[in-house]
């Protein structure tokens, strides 16, 4: 076959039927993996929010809402037991991280008590900042069963009382931030919260 | 050159990374662990083997002045395939390549495949010139990932054999750099070897 030359109609002809097929494959294709990729989501967040809030019957993710925090939002997941709001899960972030977004899923008791805290996603350098990754170190674990309203969520180096990670100060100051973003929008929804569950 | 020639250049002979010095953002940028590196290296190539597929058959037709931007169509539509379906299925290696994985459009290796390679031959040849290309650069990825992983975590693909930190040196970037600079070294003492 010789080859198409290069006049104004076979170029266009070409490129229009190129992006023409391109853009029909493309558009199979996604709407093939959309539900796939929204169930990949559902199930990272449903882990997540079991991960920090064991114990729930409900369905938060269904019953989650979005508070406006700072820049962007806060989103909450009520955690019920036989209808009975028992906690929440805050996903909460931080841009003070020392490769910018952080991002945490933080599960309170009604009380204001922490009961653990998830990273969901982060850029942080690997094998120092990424210890706040529960999996990594156990810097996550002084935050367990501590409540924010007496146990005050800053680095030692800021006169707080969270141990920070060695030589990740900033990773461990931007952690705290977004905990305590977490707790501060949890104490402003508390009373709504609370009214809905009577 | 015979088509087995033509598979196995793509190892050591014009190996993409270390002889050619293409692609380097995505090996220097991804290859932190060895999974990383294969995970990386397996999508190019279905991307690099797609394309030239495709490309060769529609050589004649594509007039040669608006090439490149049809060819390039033709790969982003591939990354997007590609993108989307570890989206869907799998969620963790998705995570762990994240940006790089479109990144792959503008990865030298497959427009420079397709320009030098496929728009010149057959749809044979090019199909196995890209598979070959690609499991040579899916074999540099997981070589240089696997020595990053191993001296700086003390693991290999995920299994850890030496407790502690490792050298932490070769996780961060100039680790990249460093491992690369060696590999090179090596490479082309083997490749003086056998050629």
């Amino acid at each position: 076959m010789a080859k198409t030359e290069s006049t104004f109609k076979n170029m266009l002809l070409t490129l229009f039927l190129v992006t023409f097929i391109a853009s029909g494959t493309l558009g199979f294709v996604y709407e093939f993996t959309k539900e796939p990729i929204r169930m990949v989501e559902i199930n990272k967040k449903n882990e997540a929010i079991k991960d920090v809030f064991p114990g729930f019957t409900n369905e938060p993710y269904q019953e989650s809402f979005k508070v406006a925090a700072g820049k962007d939002s806060l989103t909450f997941y009520p955690a019920k037991a036989d209808g009975k709001l028992i906690g929440v899960a805050v996903e909460t972030y931080t841009n003070k991280g020392f490769s910018g977004l952080i991002t945490l899923m933080v599960g309170f008791k009604m009380d204001g008590t922490i009961t653990s805290i998830k990273v969901l996603s982060h850029q942080e350098t690997p094998g120092l900042g990424q210890k706040i990754e529960r999996d990594k170190s156990n810097f996550e674990t002084q935050f367990e069963g501590k409540n924010p309203a007496t146990f005050k969520l800053m680095v030692k180096k800021d006169q707080g009382n969270v141990d920070a990670i060695t030589a990740s100060t900033i990773s461990s100051r931007a952690y705290c931030d977004a905990v305590q973003r977490a707790y501060d929008g949890f104490e402003a929804e508390k009373e709504k919260l609370e009214n809905e569950k009577n | 050159m015979n088509q087995w020639q033509n598979f196995s250049k793509g190892f050591l002979k014009e190996n993409a990374v270390f002889v050619l010095f293409l692609g380097l953002c995505p090996t220097l940028g991804v290859t932190t662990s060895a999974v990383n590196g294969l995970g990386m290296g397996l999508a190019t190539t279905f991307v690099l083997t797609m394309s030239n597929l495709v490309v060769s058959m529609v050589k004649n037709v594509v007039p040669d002045k608006v090439r490149i931007p049809a060819f390039i169509v033709i790969i982003a539509t591939f990354v997007t395939v590609v993108e989307l379906v570890m989206k869907g299925f799998l969620p963790d290696l998705y995570k762990a390549l994240g940006l790089f994985i479109p990144l792959i459009v503008v990865n030298c290796i497959v427009l420079g495949r397709a320009e030098a390679f496929a728009s010149k031959n057959t749809f044979l040849s090019s199909v196995i010139d890209g598979l070959g290309m690609g499991l040579g650069f899916a074999l540099a990825l997981t070589i240089l990932g696997g020595v990053r992983e191993l001296f700086g975590n003390g693991s290999l693909f995920g299994y850890k054999f030496i407790s502690g930190d490792g050298m932490l040196l070769f996780i961060l970037p100039p680790g990249a750099f460093l491992a690369l600079g060696y590999l090179i070294m090596l490479m082309h003492k083997l490749k003086k070897r056998i050629y």
